[in-house]
Formats: C-alpha cells, sequence, structure tokens
C-alpha cells in the first residue's frame, strides 16, 4: 500500500494542534468506532495481526503486550504512556505531543477500549514544559467536547487521561523505574517478573506503552491489519519516526516507511554528512545500541533487519559522526551519561559506568595504558546481564563496539599523550567532566 | 527567620484535585513537589518539610525524591538557570563551545551560580531536542540552534528582563 505520513502530515499548518485542525482531518473517527463498534478482543487480535511493535525501543508486539493483561482482575486497570523521551539522539515522541497531541489521546482511546481500561496516565518527562502545556491544551479540549471523561464519545465508556510529569532521570524511561516515579518514589525500577501487565502501578494490570505506538493505532484501525502490514517490511511494519541528529546538513524527525536504507536516510532526507565531509560512524538507534561504521551503513532501517546487523533500531535516534571526530571524546561523553543515569540501586551497573567513564577519560586525557583497552571488554563483561533493568547492558553495548570498532583511535589516544582535543584545548573535551544541576 | 511555608487557596485546591487523580496519597508528591517549587520559587529544606507534613511523608523520603531527580529547582538556584545540553549530539555541534561562551560572560563556571543571584549555569544530559544542537534551557524555556552570537544576545535580554523585573 502507498507510504503515507501518519503523525507528521500536517505538521507546520496553522493551529495543527487544536481539536478543531484534528477533526476536519477525520480525527476522532477511528476511536468512536472503537468504542462503539469493536469489541475489546477483536481490537487486540486486530493490532496483533498488524505486527504493529513498540516505537519506544525494545520493539515488543503491541497486541500481544496487551494480551498478557488478565481479563478477569478485579483490580482496576492502567495505561502508562511512556512519554519520558530520554534516549540521547531521539526527539520524535516530542513532536507528536507539541505538533499532534490529538492522535497521541486518539491512540489511548483506542487501547483503553481494548485492554478495558479507565485510567491513562502519560509520563512525561519534566523538561518537556511546552509539550506539556500543548498536550494539557488537548487534553482540556478532548474533556470539555466530550471525547473523554465519564461518557466517551457518548459511548457510555469512561475515560480519564491525566499528565504525571516527571523531575529528570533517564531511568524513568525504563518502564518499571516509570512506574515506580509515578507512585511517588525514587524511580528505581523494579524486578520482573511480576511483569507490568500482571502487577504495575498501583499493583494492578498496566499497559506501558510508548507515545509514538499509541499513535499508531487510528491508522491501523482505519486502513485495517493487512493493509498496515504492507508497509515496508511484514513482521516490523508500519511507518516511522526517523530522528537524525549530529553532523549531517539537515538534522530532524523524518516520518518514513519502516526499513528504509540507512544511507538514503542520511545522504537523501538529513542532506548528508555536513561540510562536504566523509561519514565515519554512525548509532542508529540511541546511544544504548551498538555503533556502526561507515562501512556497516548500507543496512535498512528495522527491527529485525539492525537486530541482523548485530545492532538495534532501539528509539530510532540516530547520530552521525564525520572523520573528524574523535571515538575516544565520543564514547566519554557516552560513558559520563550512564554514569551521571544510572540509579545506583545494583552495584555492577553503579559501579561499573564508574569505571567505564574514569578509564575512558584517562585515555581520551593522556594517561591510559594499552592495557585499558582489555579492561574495559572486562568490565563490560562483569555488567551485561547482572542487573535489575537494562541500564548497565545500554552502557556496556556501546563501550564494546566503539572500543572494538574504533581501536585505532583509542591506540593513538594512549600512544600520542591524549585525544586530539584534549590535546588541543587542555582543559575540556567533548566529554570534559559535567556538573549537573 | 524566613516564614513558614504555606500553600495558597488557589494551591490547596490544585492539590486537592491532585489527590483526585490518585488512588494513592504518596502519587501526588511529584506535581506536588512542583507545584510547592511554583509558589515557593524553589525546593529548601523548608519547603520540603512543609510538603512533606501536608502529605504525611516523612521529611527523609521527601529529601529523597526531591535528590533523585535533576530537574528541582533547588535553594540558591539564579534567577534564571541555564542548563546546556551537553550529551552526544549537542557536544558533536558545539556545547562546549557554548558553555565556555556563557562561562566568560557572566565568570561563573558550569555548577556555579553569579554573585549577583541572576544566573545559574550547568551541564546537563540530553534534553530531547538533539535536531537543534547545540541547545540549552533556560527556567522552562528550550532555546535551539545556538550560535555564540545567541548566547551573548539571550544573556543581554534576560538581564534587562531582570533590571525590568519581569518575572523570568
Amino acid at each position: 500500500m502507498r507510504f503515507k505520513k501518519i503523525c507528521t502530515a500536517d505538521i507546520g499548518k496553522k493551529n495543527c494542534h487544536t481539536l478543531a485542525f484534528y477533526k476536519k482531518q477525520g480525527g476522532y473517527k477511528q476511536a468512536a468506532k472503537a468504542l462503539k463498534k469493536w469489541a475489546p478482543d477483536d481490537l487486540i487480535e486486530e493490532v496483533k495481526a498488524s505486527n504493529l511493535r513498540g516505537r519506544g525501543g525494545a520493539g515488543f508486539p503491541t497486541g500481544v503486550k496487551w494480551a498478557f493483561v488478565p481479563k478477569n482482575s478485579k483490580k482496576p486497570k492502567y495505561l502508562v504512556v511512556n512519554a519520558d523521551e530520554s534516549e540521547p539522539g531521539t526527539f520524535k515522541d516530542r513532536l507528536i505531543m507539541e505538533k499532534n497531541p490529538h492522535i497521541l489521546l486518539e491512540g489511548i482511546i483506542i487501547c483503553c477500549k481494548a485492554v478495558a481500561i479507565e485510567h491513562a496516565y502519560i509520563y512525561i518527562r519534566g523538561e518537556f514544559v511546552f509539550a506539556t502545556e500543548r498536550l494539557q491544551q488537548a487534553i482540556d479540549e478532548a474533556y470539555k467536547a466530550g471525547i473523554l471523561g465519564d461518557n466517551c464519545l457518548r459511548s457510555g465508556i469512561k475515560i480519564d487521561v491525566t499528565i504525571h510529569r516527571g523531575a529528570g532521570a533517564y531511568i524513568c524511561g525504563e518502564e518499571t523505574g516509570m512506574l515506580t516515579s509515578l507512585e511517588g518514589y525514587r524511580g528505581e525500577p523494579k524486578l520482573k517478573p511480576p511483569f507490568p501487565a500482571v502487577e504495575g502501578v498501583f499493583g494492578c494490570p498496566t499497559v506501558v506503552n510508548n507515545v509514538e505506538t499509541l499513535a499508531n493505532l487510528p491508522y491501523i484501525l482505519e486502513v485495517g491489519a493487512k493493509a498496515y502490514r504492507s508497509i515496508g517490511p511484514e513482521k516490523s511494519p508500519g511507518p516511522k519516526l526517523f530522528c537524525v541528529s549530529g553532523h549531517v546538513e539537515k538534522p530532524g524527525t523524518f516520518e518514513l516507511p519502516m526499513g528504509i536504507p540507512l544511507r538514503t536516510l542520511i545522504d537523501k532526507h538529513a542532506g548528508g554528512v555536513w561540510k562536504g565531509r566523509k561519514l565515519k560512524a554512525v548509532i542508529p538507534g540511541g546511544t544504548s545500541a551498538h555503533v556502526l561504521t561507515a562501512a556497516e551503513c548500507d543496512v535498512a532501517m528495522d527491527i529485525d533487519s539492525l537486530a541482523a546487523a548485530g545492532t538495534m533500531l532501539g528509539s530510532a535516534g540516530i547520530i552521525v559522526m564525520d572523520d573528524s571526530t574523535c571515538m575516544v571524546d565520543a564514547l566519554l561523553n557516552v560513558m559520563r551519561f550512564y554514569h551521571h543515569e544510572s540509579c545506583g540501586q545494583c552495584t555492577p551497573c553503579r559501579e561499573g559506568t564508574g569505571w567505564l567513564e574514569k578509564i575512558v577519560q584517562r585515555i581520551a586525557h593522556g594517561e591510559g595504558r594499552m592495557e585499558d583497552l582489555e579492561l574495559i571488554h572486562d568490565v563490560c563483561d562483569r555488567m551485561l546481564g547482572k542487573t535489575i533493568c537494562a541500564l548497565a547492558d545500554a552502557a556496556a553495548f556501546p563501550a564494546q563496539s566503539i572500543v572494538t570498532k574504533f581501536s585505532d583511535d583509542f591506540v593513538a589516544a594512549i600512544e600520542n599523550g591524549g585525544s586530539p582535543a584534549w590535546k588541543k584545548r587542555h582543559l575540556s573535551t567533548v566529554g570534559g567532566g559535567a556538573s549537573h544541576g | 527567620m524566613a516564614q513558614t511555608p504555606s500553600f495558597s487557596r488557589e494551591a490547596m485546591k490544585q492539590y486537592k484535585w491532585f489527590l483526585s487523580r490518585y488512588p494513592t496519597r504518596r502519587a501526588a508528591l511529584l506535581p506536588t513537589l512542583r507545584l510547592a517549587e511554583q509558589q515557593f520559587g524553589e525546593l529548601g529544606v523548608a519547603e520540603m518539610r512543609y510538603v512533606a507534613d501536608l502529605m504525611k511523608i516523612s521529611p527523609a523520603a521527601v529529601f529523597g525524591v526531591v535528590t533523585f531527580y535533576t530537574h528541582y529547582r533547588r535553594a540558591g538556584t539564579g534567577k534564571f538557570h541555564l542548563q546546556v545540553c551537553s550529551t552526544l549530539s549537542c557536544a558533536l555541534r558545539g556545547s562546549e563551545d557554548v558553555v565556555t561562551r556563557i562561562s566568560e560572560r557572566l565568570g561563573i563556571s558550569p555548577g556555579e551560580t553569579s554573585e549577583c543571584g541572576l544566573f545559574s549555569l550547568s551541564k546537563v544530559e540530553c534534553l530531547g531536542s538533539c535536531d537543534t544542537a547545540p541547545m540549552l534551557q533556560c527556567n522552562d524555556d528550550y532555546h535551539e540552534g545556538l550560535t555564540l552570537e545567541d548566547v551573548d544576545q539571550l544573556i543581554e535580554q534576560l538581564r534587562s528582563e531582570a533590571s525590568q523585573g519581569v518575572n523570568g
């Protein structure tokens, strides 16, 4: 089927964030159908058949996740929308919330009907003040128009939506950390099982879905699962928001069919590597993903193709680095991030992220030893799979792949008294010691 | 001694609304801290203690929550908090130059507040605006696609806002 932009088609048009505009484009028709005509089980089956996979990072099939929620639970059920967008290189959900908030609300209604949920919380990162305001305006409009509330679109079904603002913590993008934070505590992740579908927020069955995932639902109902499945690769189909940043001429969010070649995305849509320079490295799915060298960039941007290439689509945050980049500085920056964001519960993560930062920093600052390269791998091995959540893995992946694939940069920094940028500035580099407010 | 903080009638109404949106009182803690931050301007020991008493949570637990997160406005923060995103995409496009420029203009290093109390400077982690790098957040607002001239202009603008008594 012909590709159509679903989230970003009208962005830039006047008042595109308002209810009046959204309704004029046919908005809330699918929510009305879901509320009045679709049986919950049929909705779940339709979303399963669409092969829609989560857009937050893990790529789990959305319909399957919904089906895990027990049907006969006496407890209330909740939807928690993951709008904590904080994976470095990712800025797509913010765009949806600022420019097209009603598509998210329509997706929320469809999910709530399918899983018999009466209250959805949108967990939005605290820094997104403007997106929060836009979203609240949209929610207010929807309540006033009878789209949300005790009798949604006169269906007799009750759905409430509440925004919950975070306060600056990457770990709250991890689903169990997010639920702990929503309950009013430090956002420390919890062991799974129990999975949130069975025992989530407030001890009740909980669906956790990403903003972009939910925004796909109205379109799936509009065109049907079969047609949706034909957009891009059948096993991970659909329109997808790709975020391109770093050393390109035109950074931005591009809505394209899943499976678009990475080269096309960089060269055609993002205007190519900037300043006429050559490509050196690409992180394809947020900094938690394994890095790709320039030679590895002939790959399709979908969940399975990137997994086969040894990395991941993740949150589709594509960070492009040109041939002037020192990968020691790049890795130091990434390691500082994970060290700062580790919640501190698990020793391998709390200590490991700190060790990695220190080791890479001493290489960048001219105090590295050849054994440090082996030491980085050793520390990574002691972090991988040994913690409650995946933050330790997310720190170890880029450390392993950047050190392995760009060992020349590391050897040069060790042999020549530090990274080129460090030597030039002597004081601060790309990864220089940050203090955090 | 500063007066003991307490919510206005309007803020109290908002707090009650928060309570109505969650099945537990504790879940209203994060939004209530935001409300306190808004009304009192910052979260110091007295403000945290007030929220703790109001919500019947131990002050230590409230302190533990406030300090877990980086985005609450802590006591001693300048009127304008310049938070420069320093994570990879911004670093690749010159965030360090932005930090250096601000440091030079204000005479403070990251982590410090200017003597006049107007400005605090911090290097922070990814603000989710990588396509407009380099960028910074000043209080609630994002300033994106920054050149060094933009930085100078912003500082001038904030200074004149402060001298005119316009609320940042």
